[in-house]
């Protein structure tokens, strides 16, 4: 099993302030990593540097064993093959559903429209939002719109997924609609990173998590051992917190 | 589901008793509005016409014979002005475009003209409108080139067009700008490149978000397109070699505004 994803020693600070610290991770193909931690702990920035979105201050990050991180490399090359998935869904307003998920297999990939099209709408159908296919996006409810961000981000056939925070705009009923898409990508083998707040769906689908806090992960491991037998103190304190507010 | 059917309601007598309240206040504000304009509109005309210039005031410029009288003149150059606004409209808008996008560009091979997109919006938006149509009107055919055009109305569009696209990129600019950065950088994450981002992502959005503005812009063009006619009918070679055809008040206004940019960039 090959690695998709490597982060040797990643550093990247705004400022003055440092949010990741010596970072390192490894992704082996078809497994999902799981990043938890509090608001500011770094892990959306770290998905925001393996997508090439922000330029980190040292270390290295690798794609499928070739560094990502050389300045001479073509950046819009790297995205192709990494799917991005938002907070904020980030869907294009001005676009309707099918134009959203066909605008980069024609523009990116060169794939005639009829092609784009076909493709869209199978990938529609399987997740149940084939009637939505020409609506516009602020027709949709969140949790549709975030299943079509994640077709959209789909539609490209990434090597990586990267996935920030997807269900924190949600409630509770709509978070489900959009965690089962992400469950059946996991059985597809599609290999992702990401960063959550939903413990239980955690242990559901992770292969490994990671806990970071200030820019550094400080445990990681299976869901089982991090989630419910942390054994670092920080760990502990962040998932009892986690448990008093109900989220696991 | 439950069938959502409104055909069997019939409305309470509550609901009948509210909806007469609500005529009788709407029939009050009616009439309220109605005595109230009266009064308004009535007294401002009042104070008008009983004024002691009215009647030289409506000789001079309400003369309705007259008006009769160079209607089909009026009509004939509102034609030219149509078509003036409509070519000048289409220049404006590419140009504009250019201007806004060199502006909003981090391309580093684009710097140098990033900078004099930059002068360029600053000179020709602190420009009286009237002055570059002099300028160019005038100063143009006097330089004597070779193979440009001498015709005033095309000199004087030209000189609408200069302005304007001054303008028009800044509307332009701010529609791009107004563009959140998670738009752009979900189109990047795809894949799509910087042109790309902009052509298909933040364009259209940006475009859509500055069509009030650009309105205004498109009616006051239609306006001053007007002006071009200050250049008048000579063919503005020969004004030009006659000194004395270039108004004094060009030359007075080109100091003014000289020193209007050298306090400006202080």
């Amino acid at each position: 099993m090959s690695n998709v994803l490597e982060l040797k020693n990643v550093r990247k600070s705004f400022g003055d302030e440092l949010v990741l610290n010596d970072l390192s991770l490894v992704v082996p193909e078809h497994t999902a990593t799981v990043l938890i931690g509090a608001s500011g702990s770094g892990k959306s920035t770290l998905l925001r540097c393996v997508n090439l979105l922000e330029t980190i201050d040292d270390g290295q990050i690798f794609l499928d064993g070739k560094e990502i991180t050389d300045p001479l490399i073509n950046v819009d090359d790297i995205r192709r093959k990494l799917g991005m998935v938002f907070q904020s869904f980030n869907l294009f307003p001005h676009k309707t559903v099918l134009e959203n998920i066909t605008l980069a297999p024609i523009k990116v990939q060169g794939k005639s429209a009829e092609e784009a099209r076909i493709a869209a709408k199978a990938l529609l159908s399987r997740f149940d939002l084939a009637d939505k296919a020409d609506q516009y996006p602020d027709r949709l409810s969140g949790g549709q719109q975030q299943r079509v961000a994640i077709i959209r981000s789909l539609a490209v056939n990434p090597r990586l997924l990267l996935l920030d925070e997807i269900t924190s705009a949600l409630d509770p009923v709509l978070v489900n609609e959009v965690l089962s898409i992400v469950r059946d990508l996991k059985g597809d083998g599609m290999t992702m990173v990401l960063a959550t707040h939903e413990m239980g769906f955690a242990t559901q689908v992770a292969d490994e998590v990671c806990f970071l806090e200030s820019g550094n992960i400080l445990e990681r491991g299976s869901a089982q051992a991090v989630l419910h037998n942390p054994t670092n103190p920080k760990t502990q304190e962040f998932l009892k917190r986690v448990h008093q507010a109900g989220r696991l | 589901m439950t069938e959502r059917n409104n055909s069997a309601w019939s409305p309470s007598s509550r609901e009948l008793e509210r909806q007469g309240s609500r005529r009788a206040i709407n029939r009050k504000q009616v009439i309220i509005a109605a005595v109230s304009s009266l009064l308004v509109l009535g007294t401002l005309a009042l104070v008008l016409v009983t004024s002691p210039g009215w009647q030289s005031v409506k000789s001079t410029f309400f003369d309705i014979e007259y008006g009769k009288e160079v209607l089909p003149t009026v009509i004939k150059g509102l034609w030219i002005n149509l078509q003036l606004t409509f070519m000048g409209g289409a220049a404006i808008g590419v140009i504009a475009l250019g201007l806004a996008l060199l502006r909003t560009t981090k391309s580093p091979t684009l710097t140098p003209f990033r900078f004099l997109a930059t002068a360029y919006v600053d000179i020709f938006r602190g420009a009286p409108l009237i002055l570059i149509i002099l300028l160019v009107g005038f100063g143009v055919p006097a330089l004597g080139l070779k193979g440009i055009s001498s015709n005033v109305i095309f000199l004087g569009t030209v000189a609408v067009v200069l302005t304007y696209s001054a303008y028009v990129a800044e509307v332009i600019r701010s529609g791009i700008l107004s563009i959140h950065p998670s738009q752009r950088a979900a189109a990047r994450s795809l894949g799509l490149s910087s042109g790309q981002t902009m052509r298909y992502v933040v364009l259209p959005q940006a475009i859509r978000r500055v069509v009030p503005p650009l309105l205004n812009d498109f009616v006051s063009l239609l306006k001053d397109t007007g002006l071009v006619s200050i250049l008048g009918v000579t063919d503005a070679v020969r004004a030009a070699q006659i000194n004395a055809a270039v108004p004094l008040i060009t030359r007075h206004m080109l100091w003014q505004q000289f020193y209007f940019y050298s306090s400006l960039f202080q």
